[in-house]
Order: C-alpha cells, then structure tokens, then sequence
C-alpha cells in the first residue's frame, strides 16, 4: 500500500524527479490514512528543493468584470448572470494596492485583467501603471492579462514584468467541459511565449471542476512538462450565475492529496495557495497544505472574493516558523 | 438608520425567505446588491478590503486597516 510513498521518497526527494502521469494517479487514490505520512514527504520534497522560504503575494483586479470568454468556474465572463459587474480600476486605487502588498511583507504584486487578451487601451494602462508603482514602491510586478501575442510578450518584458501568470485551467482532456470560447493550445502557445521570453511564467489551474483523478493527474503532469516557475493551486469556489455554479466545495482531503501530488510532480516549483482554499480546506487544512508541499501564498482578498486576512496567514507563517521570501535586490 | 429592503447577497427581498447562507456568504466576499434598490454595484476589491457602490444609493465599503 505504501509502495508510492517508497517509490516517491526515492525518486523525487532524493534524486529531485517529479512523478509521471501514472505514479500522481496513485496518489491521488491513496486512502485516507496515508494521507499524513504523504504531507509529511511533500513537506520534506519542498524544503529539500525549495527550502524554508514562503513566497507572499498579493493581487489587484485592474478590470473586473465583462470578459468576451465562457470559462465555467468564472464570475467574471459576460456571457453568465453573474452578478458581477464590469468596472477598471483607476491607477492611484493600483498603488494603493501595491502599498498595502508591500505592507504585508509581500514580494510579488500581479496585476490582473479579466479579459482574452489585452488591447492597446490595456497594454497603456499597465505600462502606466507599473510606473507609478514602480515610482512608489519597491515590489516585483507581476501580470495576468489573458492570451499574448509575441509583441505583447516582448512589450511587458521591456516595461520591467518579471513573472506572467497564464494558467492551464484544466487538463487538456477536460478543457473542453470547462472553455469553449479558446483553447488549450492556445493557453499553452503564450505559456511557451511567456517562458522563452525570459520572464517567469506562472501556470496552474483549478481542481474541483467535476475532473477525475485521472484528469487532475493529467493537469499536474501537463504544468510539470511546461516547468512553470510558480503554480498557483485553485480549489473551485462555485459562484453564483457560472455553470458550475452549483457544483459540489472539494473535500478537503483531496484537495490535500491534490496539493501534495503537485508538489510530488514538481519538487522545485513555487506552489501557491490561490483561491478556494478557506471554504475547502479552512483553518485547519490551511496549515496542513503548508506542511504538505505549499510554499507561497496569497495573501488578503482574490479578484473579486475576500481572502483571510493576511494577519492570520502571517501569524501562521510565523507560528510555523516558515521564513517570508524577502525581495531580491537587483544590482 | 435605513432598513434592508433586498439582500445584498442574492438581490431577493430581505423578507422573501431565508438569508442564513447569503449571510454566510458575506463574510467571504462583498454585497453586489444595493440592499435599498437591488441594482448590481460596482465593486472593487482590494487586497486588504473593497468598495462598492450604487449608482442611486451611493457608496458601501470594508474598513481600511
Ligand atoms: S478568460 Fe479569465 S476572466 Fe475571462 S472568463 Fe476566463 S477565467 Fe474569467
Ligand atoms: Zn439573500
Ligand atoms: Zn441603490
């Protein structure tokens, strides 16, 4: 019963090589009393390869709302009765941001847009935008900004963008049941842009989405194979008007077991709590998924969400006497 | 004091049934009713809290620490 622990332990704690497909499949179909002996290796496979250090970041919704795309689990497309309304935030309410960020201890400030792709209109409010941050606070910037051409890839890494978040969302043999309007490919094309650009490409996904096991491994072996720098982890928060809306919170034993197979299938990447994780996991499961291959957080409120607040996670980051990643001075 | 006509959760009338999860649901993320005329608001939310506003009624936020 054990044998994906030993193999594990063998393969990706000492020698550093994440599971395949197959080996992340048993994994997630481990039983229940396994699960603390399977954090407790994620916890060694992080510190090992990632170390102490937990990487804090906060994010800002530059424009809300009224996106052209049907992705399912998402409040901001304007083709659902979500009642979230399309509105831009104004770039000294964006500093502001970046200040209250900085505040926290933070290292990373990313900047998001609910749109297919930017637009000129959007490209110039970044550009805009991360002067005046850039003028009045010291934080790594970070963008989410939908699907890029090559321009546009080189435009941000010239206006100083160090991390591009773009996500797969789901595995490519369920992406289907979860966006119409573009496709995998297509997600996978700006990945690909966005790595070889030389900034840091940021891509995870949601679980939770009606996906099996065999899927959710799916997901974590397509983002091993594009070797994002960071994988923000997403557990669906059914939102009222979306098509999943009326799906079913994750238990948070998976979500668990979800946390520590990515960390399994990525022993060196940043692997971020991002939305969903207070309604499936609470405090408590919280704290375990930190001590179970999570090594950065975000921290407050999501896009259009509220967070804890980011007290309660530094308290827990200090509780657990986990170092917050200081900013790296450039020279 | 005004008196809350619709929920700012679900937009139905305060008085049409029960609101115990919409009130759960508030904790977790901002009215996006106007709880005087039901219209959506325009809502921001930032990091450490968020606004939201009316176009009629005006404007509601979280406390900034
Ligand atoms: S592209 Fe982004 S903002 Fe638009 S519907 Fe999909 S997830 Fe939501
Ligand atoms: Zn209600
Ligand atoms: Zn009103």
């Amino acid at each position: 019963m054990n044998d994906i622990l030993e193999v594990a332990r063998e393969q990706v704690l000492e020698r550093g090589i994440g599971l395949s497909q197959e080996q992340l499949v048993e994994v997630l179909r481990s039983p229940d009393e396994m699960l603390d002996d399977l954090l407790a290796l994620a916890h060694e496979v992080r510190v090992k390869w990632c170390g102490e250090e937990v990487e804090v970041e906060g994010i800002i919704s530059l424009k809300t709302g009224g996106c052209p795309e049907d992705c399912h689990f998402c409040s901001q497309s304007g083709q659902f009765t979500s009642p979230v309304r399309a509105v831009w935030l104004n770039i000294p309410e964006l500093v502001a941001a970046a200040k209250e960020t900085a505040a926290t201890g933070a290292t990373e400030f990313c900047i998001v847009a609910a749109v297919r792709g930017p637009d000129a209109r959007l490209m110039s409010q970044v550009k805009a935008g991360i002067e005046a941050i850039n003028a009045a606070v010291e934080i790594n910037i970070a963008c989410s900004l939908g699907m890029l051409t090559q321009e546009q890839v080189d435009e941000l890494k010239a206006m100083g963008v160090h991390r591009y978040n773009h996500n797969l969302e789901s595995a490519r043999s369920y992406f289907g049941d979860v966006v119409t309007t573009h496709s995998f490919e297509e997600r996978w094309a700006t990945c690909l842009m966005v790595r070889e650009s030389g900034m840091e490409l940021c891509c995870g996904g949601l679980v939770g989405m009606g996906e099996s096991l065999e899927q959710r491994a799916e997901l974590a072996a397509q983002l091993a194979e594009l070797e994002p720098h960071e994988v923000p982890l997403n557990f669906l928060n059914p939102r009222p008007g979306t098509p999943f809306g009326d799906m079913e919170i994750m238990a948070g034993k998976d979500a668990l077991r979800t946390i520590a197979a990515f960390r399994l299938a990525m022993p060196r990447t940043v692997l971020r709590y991002a939305g969903g994780r207070e309604l499936t996991l609470g405090d408590l499961g919280t704290r375990e998924g930190l001590l179970g291959g999570i090594n950065a957080v975000i921290v407050g409120n999501y896009l259009t969400t509220l967070g804890r607040p980011a007290t309660a996670d530094l308290d827990l980051l200090a509780d657990l006497k986990m170092p917050v990643k200081e900013l790296q001075k450039t020279l | 004091m005004t008196t809350l006509v619709y929920c700012g959760h679900c937009g139905r009338e305060a008085i049409d049934g029960n609101h115990d999860d919409c009130r759960q649901a508030l904790t977790m993320e901002p009215p996006r009713y106007c709880d005087q005329c039901r219209r959506r608001m325009i809502v921001q939310v930032h990091p450490m809290g968020w606004s939201a506003r009316c176009s009629v009624h005006g404007g509601l936020s979280s406390e900034r620490p």
